[in-house]
């Protein structure tokens, strides 16, 4: 048993705690918060290798064995999930260096990160349901810290819905892991799928199931639960979107992915219909919203919307190249939305206004920004050689296969629409006449646009070098379709 | 026993609706105060009443009540007390700055 899997925890907490007594120095805090990153994602790294030599791997905290004591579980998915939130959180750490105002940052904003960062590691690491919903609260508690944070009047406003939404949500949580515990009587999550196995999910476990639905939907913003996400995600300043889009409602979507598979996956023509409409709803709306608006901030914000929709379609797919096209667009979606939300953030900071109508001709003084915001759009559409593109033809076979062909027809048009919703900025925003508000004078952006950089250098790794991810994720879909892998790591029968 | 408190959780969780849909903000968190003392009521009745000696070894009984769900509430407890902290003091903020409490007139754009 090795203890490798608990550093990507202790580092974000360890580097918190430390952040939170030098915040009156604001260079200190950028290179700890550097260093911390760098650490974490060497760490998780680490963590991918071994997990891709040595199948699952599980750790039972306190040498309590598993289901009495609390099991951190990572298998080929939660790794490369950790991995791939590290790496959103350090580019983002890069883009507030020059992102953020001073006065934020001495109010405790990379603490507040570092804790956002434990948190959802936490939870895509925890192999226990009441551990996994602290580790909501934890990333929950740092997001409305982060939503408020500077205190002007829009993010008040949309932040108390924010917290209330989630307030909300967690005493549901609560309640369906009572439900759950009543039933079954354990809340370790290998030993809950062997007990739910075991009685052969009756009706009760099913609707505990949907209880656990409504709970990560309202998290990860599916259809009837997704009200409170394009308000909320245009608040905060552009990097605390871009973290919120890239990692909060992947945590949500990857519980749903978790407890789907493992635990109540023994009545698919209930559940799994339920999620494959509810997939093609969220896309629906998602797209709806992404053409109907001439804000770029709003655009990308319920293109997050659609996003989450097509991960969940994979899911509800429930074979192997479905669950594969989930994993693999639940990564390329960490990275890209992120990079959206920070070429977005770089675009108003040049142009002063969020309105595409208000803004255009950046290309000429901006010819970097204006193509990698191309090569973004490009990759958020699925174009091939970029990481959106393996994702979309993954989840295309798996509905195919499962056959769900009027969903993927509806797919094929949601994705057009959606390139054409992002495409819009481009040529509105990036091409045409000069003639947004700094034209005078240059703004310098130089350091707003490399963070970005590096997540569309990723994108088109994943894209190009997709054979290099293709076995893991191969190893993180039959470990979603054969829960006896992980069950038998965890409790070592 | 259970279904009494079933029934009792129930009511909370019923209150705790109705205010979450009033137009004050402070009837809103309070009833997510509700809210959350069901959920927590609930997951000590779900544990199931028996009885039974508290949870001490020393009191060398035949049989003890269940230590997990105690220890489950007495973490979701503190996790709430602090989350409803921190909605009071943004509420009070939000009344300061918008001058009302009134969630009708803190919809859409601020700056609209």
């Amino acid at each position: 048993m090795s203890n490798l899997i608990v550093f990507p925890l202790l580092i974000p907490f360890l580097a918190a705690i430390i952040l939170l007594f030098i915040r009156k120095s604001v260079t200190a805090e950028r290179i700890l918060s550097i260093i911390a990153g760098i650490a974490t994602i060497l760490v998780s790294g680490w963590l991918v290798i071994d997990v891709y030599n040595q199948g699952v791997i599980s750790y039972a905290v306190g040498g309590w064995d598993p289901p009495f004591g609390i099991a951190l579980v990572a298998d080929p998915l939660s790794a490369l999930l950790v991995l791939f939130a590290s790496i959103v959180v350090f580019v983002c750490v890069l883009f507030s260096i020059k992102g953020i105002d001073e006065v934020r940052v001495k109010f405790y904003f990379y603490p507040l990160v570092q804790f956002l960062l434990l948190g959802v590691i936490g939870a895509f690491l925890t192999g226990d349901i009441f551990n996994l919903f602290v580790f909501f609260e934890v990333l929950l508690m740092a997001s409305y810290g982060l939503i408020t944070l500077g205190g002007s009047r829009a993010q008040l406003q949309e932040s108390i819905k924010y917290v209330l939404i989630n307030v909300i949500s967690s005493a549901f949580f609560i309640a369906a892991v009572a439900y759950l515990y009543a039933v079954v009587g354990t809340l370790n999550i290998a030993h809950l799928s062997e007990r739910v196995a075991e009685i052969g999910q009756p009706g009760i476990v099913t609707v505990i199931a949907f209880l656990f639905l409504i709970v990560f939907g309202m998290k990860a913003a599916i259809f009837p639960l997704y009200f409170w996400l394009p308000g909320s995600y245009s608040a905060p300043p552009p990097v605390i979107t871009a973290l919120f889009a890239g990692l909060l409602t992947k945590v949500g979507i990857y519980a749903i992915m978790r407890i789907f598979t493992i635990i109540f996956h023994h009545q698919p023509q209930i559940t799994h219909m339920v999620l494959e409409i509810l997939a093609i709803l969220t896309m629906v709306v998602g797209v709806i919203g992404a053409v109907a608006y001439n804000d770029m901030q709003k655009v990308v914000v319920y293109n997050v919307v659609a996003g989450v929709g097509f991960i969940i379609f994979g899911i509800s797919s429930f074979n192997e190249a479905g669950l594969f096209g989930a994993g693999f667009y639940l990564l390329h979606d960490m990275l890209i939305k992120a990079a959206l939300f920070l070429l977005i953030g770089a675009i108003m900071i040049v142009t002063q206004t969020s309105s595409m109508k208000n803004a255009s001709g950046l290309i000429k003084q901006y010819p970097l920004l204006g193509w990698s915001f191309l090569i973004a759009a490009l990759s958020l559409a699925g174009i091939p050689p970029f990481s959106g593109f393996f994702g979309k033809l993954y989840l295309f076979q798996g509905g195919i296969e499962a056959g769900q062909y009027i969903s993927v027809i509806i797919m094929i048009f949601v994705s057009l629409l959606l390139l054409y919703s992002v495409m819009r900025i481009f040529f509105n925003v990036v091409l045409g006449e000069e003639n947004h508000a700094s034209q005078n004078e240059k703004a310098n952006i130089k350091g707003l646009l490399y963070p970005s950089m590096i997540l569309l250098f990723l994108s088109f790794v994943m894209g190009f070098g997709a054979e290099f991810f293709v076995p893991h994720l191969t190893n993180a879909a039959e470990v979603l379709l054969n829960p006896e892998i992980y069950i038998e790591a965890v409790l070592k029968e | 026993m259970e279904i009494l408190m079933a029934i009792t959780v129930g009511v909370l969780f019923m209150v705790g609706t109705y205010l979450l849909l009033s137009k004050s903000l402070l009837k809103v968190v309070i009833s997510l105060m509700l809210l959350s003392h069901g959920a927590h009521l609930l997951l000590l009745t779900m544990a199931g009443l028996q009885t039974g000696a508290p949870p001490l070894l020393s009191l060398e009984a035949a049989s003890y009540t269940d230590p997990l769900p105690q220890a489950l509430i007495l973490t979701a407890i503190v996790i709430s007390f602090g989350v409803t902290s921190f909605l009071l003091v943004l509420a009070y903020r939000t009344y300061k700055e918008h001058k009302t409490d009134d969630l009708d007139q803190l919809r859409g754009s601020a700056d609209e």
